[in-house]
């Protein structure tokens, strides 16, 4: 069983069906998120349903560019002999 | 049957035999003392234990409440599941400190004073250290070395700390600290900051953890940095430097993780990432917080070191860490897989993991206390974390480029011990009534409510579409990154040459004018002196004695002996007393 449901995400013949149901989610998501009750709601954006799919999204795409801008324009990125 | 027997104490003591065993006889008795200590701290009773006076301080070596007791679970717990990954270790040495460290922490956990504090934290530091020392090779060597170093270094600020703060205070004894924050204070404070990893003291934990042996690494990610939390909650609840620091951390650790090629060096960037979110919660302060920090530290020493315990099977196996070097091993490693992602899910805060059941409590915390700015970032950390743990290293580890390594599951022993963390990983997010209630406050806190799972997963989901769309952006590169280590590992050598170079050279021509200029100067004014002083001083010397000596002869000739001589010139006296009477007075 374990070995069927690792082997469903590296296997090529299943790539079409892995990215079928990961969009699939992705949509449920966005559609439980306007369907749940919101109680008590404190911040604005608490109030907005899929903000946290957006929150979601944009944050990955900022930390990858700019840990990556640091890293090769900030020069924290060095070769690995670096301290030898 | 006693209230309360000392963990640390069965840790400590236990090391002893482990050497003089061996065969199936070692490895029951290494299982059976973790075990002991567990049952221990199910049975012991809050109170004060040990209470002693030392040069004339009041010592309490155990001071037993509802938050060491919820950390003492928890580090027991993982030392059996530490143990029982590290089984078929052959030699004694790393069980040995091992045990050592473990103790070393639970006695940190359990002091009631700053000495005892100060001598168990030293302790984790020595027995710690071994546990890179161990792995062998010029690398891991010299990263122990810093790391030793380092922690020396912070255990003497710690030291300082204490002996300032007891002076101004005339106590000892470890609590909330009260009053104003003095230099003692802050000293304290960055000893435990240093443990804690924040930055800019971090560096020793992203440099040594990597280097340690594949068993060490995990009983290093469980205990140092937790241990450094719980001291942070007890003395420091409702710093707000603390908060802040938190928050930075939280982000810190998750930029660089971007940047790692080393896949236990990007799981030590979690560490300090995971443990800003329980510094934030200490310095909000709040019983939510606290209790959020706690909870959170629990679940993290778990998934955490079965994250390790994943990566570090990885490299058992393989001989390799660098995620430029592995991928493909989802076909020969599916177990190790598996509970790897329990793990990874665990630390991202997917609902039903241990992770979301605690880290929410932060989050809500720092919502409560209007701290928008805290939530927002570290709601973008645990973005980062999945990306990270969740997504990038299993992508680069296991999935990804087939490398066509020949790998095999990991021996039996580490399976379970894996087995055993994945198991605890989501009881704990099924279930979390019986972590609840360890906390130190009470908990009104309910994680499963339907925004806080859509939410969660939102965020989750759409970083894993960012994943997807920027895959390409986020492959490993063959380099290192340069953290606050640098200040001593090239600022050192900065420091040799500036004293090799420009100091020495300074120091070789102050020497030259001195033996050129200084020196005859100094010869020539000490015969001048010399002169002066047989010519001029021993002249007026002599010259007053020896006036002295002829004024004496003159008094002697004075001196006859004959009484009239006497009487004749006391009347000479009397008639000129007389006669300065009559002519002056009148």
């Amino acid at each position: 069983m374990i070995k069927h449901v690792v082997d469903f995400f590296g296997d090529e013949e299943y790539a079409r069906q892995r990215h079928r149901l990961f969009y699939l989610v992705l949509i449920l998501i966005v559609a439980a998120d306007f369907a749940v009750p919101r109680e008590h709601v404190e911040y604005l954006w608490e109030r907005l349903p899929g903000w946290s799919a957006v929150y979601g999204f944009g944050s990955c795409v900022l930390l990858i560019f700019v840990s990556k801008f640091l890293g090769h324009q900030g020069g924290l990125m060095r070769r690995e002999d670096y301290y030898d | 049957m006693t209230d309360f027997v000392h963990p640390a104490l069965i840790f400590i003591l236990g090391a002893l035999p482990i050497p003089f065993l061996s065969g199936t006889i070692r490895k029951a008795y290494l299982v059976v003392v973790p075990s002991l200590a567990i049952l221990a701290v199910l049975t012991m009773q809050p109170g004060s234990y040990g209470s002693m006076e030392f040069i004339g301080q009041n010592l309490q070596i155990a001071k037993v409440d509802k938050l060491s007791i919820v950390f003492a679970t928890v580090f027991t717990m993982m030392a059996l599941i530490g143990t029982v990954y590290a089984l078929h270790l052959r030699e004694a040495g790393q069980h040995v400190a091992a045990f050592v460290y473990v103790g070393s922490a639970l006695g940190v956990v359990f002091a009631g004073d700053y000495l005892t504090l100060y001598l168990f934290w030293e302790g984790m530091a020595f027995a710690s250290a071994y546990l890179v020392f161990a792995q062998g090779g010029g690398q891991a060597i010299r990263a122990a070395f810093r790391y030793l170093m380092v922690h020396i270094t912070g255990g003497l600020a710690l030291l300082g700390g204490i002996l300032l703060h007891g002076t101004a205070t005339g106590s000892l004894l470890f609590g909330p600290i009260e009053g104003g924050m003095g230099a003692g204070t802050y000293l304290i404070l960055a000893g435990f900051l240093l443990n804690a990893a924040v930055p800019p003291l971090n560096a020793w934990l992203t440099d040594a953890y990597p280097e340690a042996t594949v068993t060490g690494a995990v009983f290093m990610s469980a205990f140092t940095t937790k241990t450094a939390v719980y001291v942070l909650a007890r003395a420091f609840p409702g710093v707000e430097l603390l908060v802040w620091l938190g928050t930075v951390m939280a982000l810190y650790g998750v930029l660089y993780a971007v940047l790692e090629n080393d896949c236990r060096r990007l799981l030590a960037y979690h560490i300090v990432s995971q443990v800003g979110y329980m510094v934030a919660g200490v310095g909000i302060g709040t019983e939510l917080a606290v209790n959020g920090s706690t909870s959170h530290a629990f679940a993290h020493i778990l998934y955490k070191a079965l994250l390790f315990m994943g990566a570090g099977a990885v490299i058992y196996v393989t001989g390799r860490r660098k995620l430029t070097e592995l991928g493909g091993l989802y076909k020969s490693m599916p177990i190790t897989v598996a509970l790897y992602m329990i793990g990874a899910f665990a630390i991202s805060a997917f609902p039903f993991f241990s992770g979301f059941v605690s880290k929410s409590m932060v989050v809500a915390a720092a919502g409560q206390d209007h701290r928008a700015l805290v939530m927002l970032a570290l709601t973008m950390a645990s973005s980062g974390t999945f990306l990270h743990t969740g997504l990038k290293l299993p992508y680069y580890m296991f999935y990804g480029t087939d490398r066509g390594l020949a790998a095999r599951e990991p021996p039996g022993n580490m399976l379970v011990a894996m087995g055993m963390a994945a198991a605890l990983c989501i009881a704990i997010g099924v279930f979390p009534g019986p972590l609840y209630a360890l906390l130190p406050y009470p908990v009104a806190f309910e994680p499963y409510t339907g925004a806080h799972i859509t939410e969660s997963l939102g965020i989750l989901m759409f970083t894993a579409l960012g994943f997807v769309i920027f895959l390409r952006a986020l492959d490993p590169e063959n380099t290192i990154s340069i953290d606050t280590d640098w200040f001593y590992r090239k600022g050192a050598r900065y420091f040799m040459w500036l004293a090799e170079r420009p100091l020495a050279r300074y120091e070789k021509a102050v020497s030259g004018v001195s033996d050129t200029a200084v020196l005859p100067f100094l010869h020539g004014s000490a015969r001048a002196g010399l002169r002066l002083d047989l010519g001029g001083v021993d002249g007026i010397v002599n010259g007053i004695a020896r006036s002295i000596l002829d004024g004496g002869g003159v008094l002697r000739r004075l001196q006859t002996g004959v009484v009239t001589h006497y009487a004749l010139a006391m009347i000479a006296g009397l008639t000129a007393a007389i006669v300065v009477f009559a002519v002056v007075w009148r």
